[in-house]
């Protein structure tokens, strides 16, 4: 792949640990984006998913590793040069997160006013822009609260791209749309990517989105990530024998693309200590 | 128990009065510590918001935003105004009732304008008013705050580069000082009317009333009251939006309502002890004469 032929990624995650209390959730992730590729994360709910984006976004701090974004240390910048960064990437939150006091167009318009000079009509038509890419534009006057979950996110991302960013990390993108919308989503991740040269790192559970945008993909577990590759590797991976797959890990990867009822994570869940869970339940109400 | 017991037991309480002593040693000083790291933010987010308020004043480049600040103003004042007066009215009432016949007693009925008119600018004006915007603006702010971060505002607005200080503690912050300021202006002139009132009532002169009342507050006396709520107004933005900024996403509304319910009782507590702090430093610098 050409992406591949590039020599310096954009983004390079090395060693990242991060405990909350006394719960590992991410226990040495090491990942490389390289610029223009669509690279899409996935892994089970609570797997640690979003807390690594927040990691990479300089919301959090790790409790060791390194992220590098545009060749720059994101865990060791001052504010002032962590917002400059932050003016080159857009995200879109899991939630949406948009600022429930303005609407819809003005959550679009806030953020061109502060990191631009462009005088008001400009930035009124660049807000339809945005919009009308999400197909949002006859919304623009309503209040976020007046919105369906699925518009929020479409505004989300509309306010993720005010920008023009270099790099996008999606959080979710077609969780809770429609299967239309969710075409469209992947549509534009693509079209955003390819046209623009926009580098784009996408968290998702949906395998039919995952495999339509994909160049790059990549499993975590546990805090941990278990396979890095292409697409290719992964579609023969979903479409091989178990047969084929000698090792536990391509077991378990295969399951979570297929998206199947059996397999080696429900074996894991079943094999945990359920039972003694409950005999200590009942031993503690016989006291 | 018998003799032998107790004093067995006795010869056991000083391990254990140790034992709790050092419990609630340990629990004081987590207490002031965890108290004076509150009282340190809240002083730190007052510089930070100072500094950026002093740039969007003077510095060209740097935005203050009037239009937020306006909007904020209005919130946080405007629909305190009626309760202000009401309160005012009120105790505009009650003291020269209570005083009246004491004073009448000793033939100095007159000097109600005078106690009522020097309470009132110097100390019931600024305290009252205060004490409502802790409840009005202090618990709306920490509320609003508090629901941004439970959904992801706050880190939406830092990820897209933008200080949520500038964009949201400097305009709240200075809309409350500043209409606390406002309102306890309208609090001192609704109380002076009221005991305009009351005093007509019980048979007093209005005109003589009005004019002790004037000759009774100096120009001092009005500015120390402004001062003073000047600073009641800073303590209930800052503690508010501090508490409000200080809920975690994970505690939800849970933790928004504890935040909100903490503004009000933090607010009260500390407009109260630097009403007592005001009152010292006035009284020993001789500012009552
Ligand atoms: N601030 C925090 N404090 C404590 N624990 C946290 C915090 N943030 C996340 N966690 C925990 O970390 C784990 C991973 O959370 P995260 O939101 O990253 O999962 P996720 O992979 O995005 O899941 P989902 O697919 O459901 O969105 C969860 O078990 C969560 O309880
Ligand atoms: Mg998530």
């Amino acid at each position: 792949m050409t992406e591949k032929t590039d020599p310096s990624p954009i983004l390079i995650i090395s060693e990242l640990v991060k405990s909350f209390s006394n719960q590992r959730v991410l226990d040495g992730i090491n990942l490389e984006v390289y610029p223009g590729e669509i690279m899409v994360i996935m892994g089970g709910s609570g797997c640690g998913k979003s807390t690594l984006l927040r990691h990479i976004i300089g919301s959090i701090a790790p409790d060791s590793g390194s992220i590098k974004l545009f060749g720059q240390e994101m865990t060791t910048l001052d504010d002032k040069a962590l917002n400059a960064i932050r003016k080159r990437f857009g995200i879109l939150f899991q939630s949406g997160a948009l600022f429930n006091s303005l609407t819809i167009g003005d959550n679009i318009a806030l953020i061109l006013k502060e990191h631009t000079n462009l005088d008001a009509t400009t930035i009124e038509i660049m807000v339809k822009i945005k919009l009308e890419l999400v197909n949002l534009r006859e919304h623009a006057d309503k209040m976020p609260a007046m919105i369906s979950g699925g518009m929020k996110k479409r505004a989300g991302l509309a306010r993720a791209i005010a920008l023009d960013p270099k790099i996008l990390f999606y959080d979710e993108p077609s969780a809770g749309l429609d299967p239309v919308t969710s075409a469209q989503i992947d549509q534009l991740i693509i079209d955003l990517t390819k046209k623009l040269h926009v580098t784009s790192v996408v968290v998702t559970h949906e395998m039919d989105s995952a495999f339509t945008i994909a160049d790059r993909m990549c499993m975590l577990d546990k805090g941990k990530v278990l396979k890095v590759g292409t697409r290719q590797e992964f579609e023969w991976l979903r479409d091989s024998d178990p047969a084929d797959c000698p090792s536990e890990q391509d077991r378990l990867i295969r399951q979570f693309l297929r998206g199947d009822a059996e397999g080696p994570i429900t074996e894991r869940k079943l094999t945990s200590d359920y039972e003694e869970d409950l005999l200590m339940a009942s031993l503690k109400h016989e006291k | 128990m018998s003799v032998c017991e107790s004093v067995e037991n006795s010869s056991e309480n000083p391990s254990f009065a140790r034992r709790w002593l050092a419990i609630v040693g340990r629990c004081s000083i987590g207490v002031t510590r965890s108290f004076l790291g509150k009282i340190g933010s809240v002083f730190l987010l007052l510089a930070e918001a100072t500094q950026i308020a002093f740039k969007g004043f003077f510095l060209p480049g740097h935005k203050l935003g009037k239009e937020a600040l306006f909007f904020q103003m209005v919130r946080v004042g405007i629909k305190a105004i009626p309760i202000v007066i009401l309160i005012q009215m009120a105790i505009g009432m009650i003291l020269p009732l209570q005083m009246y016949p004491k004073l009448a007693e000793f033939g100095q009925a007159d000097q109600i304008a005078t106690i009522n008119a020097i309470a009132g600018f110097r100390e019931l004006g600024p305290l009252m008013t205060a004490i409502i915007l802790s409840g009005f603006a202090g618990a709306s702010i920490a509320a609003e705050l508090g629901t941004m971060v439970t959904s992801e505002e706050i880190e939406a607005l830092e990820a897209s580069a933008l200080n949520p200080v500038r964009f949201l503690v400097v305009p709240r912050l200075l809309a409350t000082v500043l209409m606390t300021v406002m309102l306890t202006v309208i609090a001192d002139v609704v109380m002076v009317f009221s005991g305009v009132l009351t005093g007509m009532k019980l048979g007093l002169d209005p005109d003589t009333y009005y004019q002790m009342s004037v000759s009774a507050v100096n120009l001092t006396g009005f500015v120390t009251g402004l001062v003073k709520a000047a600073v009641y107004g800073t303590l209930i933005g800052l503690i508010a939006c501090h508490l409000g900024l200080s809920v975690k996403p994970w505690q939800g509304s849970e933790g928004v309502g504890q935040a909100t319910t903490n503004t009000v009782v933090y607010s009260i507590v500390a407009i109260v002890i630097s009403a007592a702090i005001f009152t010292m430093i006035f009284y020993s610098y001789g500012l009552f004469n």
